[in-house]
């Protein structure tokens, strides 16, 4: 198995989501710089946060035309497990991998803080049964306010789109939204950080569980050593 | 010529900057302060005839890259000089 994280210009999280994967999970993981134009042998890409391309214009508008973002679309078309973090996500709700956008939080702050996360019942591997009832995963963003249209939030809602809400909602998203997937149920996007909460020194190591959730979907064998 | 692309927050959108802007000319004395809605403009200037060819490849560009259809609307003005 191989993990692909990707690389913009202005990422600054992709050295942590490298360091998730590789020594967290101890599974196989390099960089993709932006250029590229192939993911190769990748069985889960990861887009990692930061302020890819100065997230002018808006989080994450520009990184979605970069080369290696045909390469993604045509993996995600294909099955292929795609996980935005952060920036990420945001990334990833520009490029219509996902649904929905996030805007300038209510409170005009960047937020940075602990935050808990109470886990929905979304797929055979991500839910309260695998993760338990509440993770812990610091955010850190200035646009991580979830938006989408009534029609929207009513299929998320109804396909079990919606993978993590806040408990004490810090950015004003809709439905405490922190994370979602898309319907096919390969594409997940989250603004908190995994990767900011495995290690021992972290406050909290419940990253280690929420990246097995997501490549659970389709390597089942990790599922259990979360266990 | 010059194009003026306008973006602004959808109507039912919740603008953030446009509520704090609101308070601060509120404070500043301003009376009778319905909403305020805070968006972009972005000025290209391009050589290009007005024709419904560009019109159509700005209309693309727009709604591709320089607005977010899910959260903006857009418009844009044309002024050959």
């Amino acid at each position: 198995m191989t993990i692909a994280v990707l690389q913009f210009p202005g990422s600054n999280c992709d050295q942590d989501a490298f360091h998730l994967f590789a020594s967290g999970l101890r599974l196989p993981t390099r960089y993709v710089w932006h250029k590229e134009t192939s993911l190769g042998d990748a069985d889960l890409v990861v887009v990692p946060g930061g302020f890819s391309y100065g997230d002018y214009l808006r989080c994450g508008a520009i990184a979605r035309f970069a080369p290696v973002m045909g390469a993604v679309q045509a993996f995600a078309a294909s099955g292929g497990l795609v996980l935005g973090i952060c920036n990420g996500f945001q990334i990833l709700c520009e490029a219509g991998l996902l649904p929905g956008a996030l805007i300038r939080n209510a409170s005009l702050e960047y937020r940075c803080q602990d935050c808990a996360l109470r886990v929905e019942a979304s797929t055979a591997t991500f839910n309260p049964a695998a993760l338990g009832a509440v993770v812990r995963l610091p955010i850190g963003h200035g646009e991580g306010n979830y938006r989408i249209d009534e029609a929207g939030l009513a299929r998320l809602e109804a396909g079990g789109q919606i993978l993590l809400r806040y408990l004490d909602n810090p950015n004003g998203a809709l439905g405490d939204i922190a994370g979602v997937r898309n319907a096919a149920g390969n594409v997940f996007g989250m603004m908190p950080h995994p990767d900011r909460a495995f290690e021992r020194f972290h406050w909290s190591q419940d990253g280690l569980a929420v990246g097995r959730a997501v490549l659970a979907t389709r390597f089942p064998e990790l599922a259990l050593k979360s266990a | 010529m010059k194009v003026h692309v306008f973006v602004t927050p959808k109507k039912n959108v919740l603008d953030p900057q446009g509520a704090a802007v609101s308070h601060a000319l509120e404070s500043l004395g301003l009376r009778g302060l319905k909403g305020t809605r805070v968006g972009k403009l972005i000025e290209l200037e391009l050589e290009a005839a007005d024709t419904p060819e560009l019109r159509a490849e700005l209309d693309r560009l727009c709604r591709d890259l320089l607005s977010n259809p899910v959260i903006e609307d857009y418009r844009y003005e044309v002024a050959s000089r």
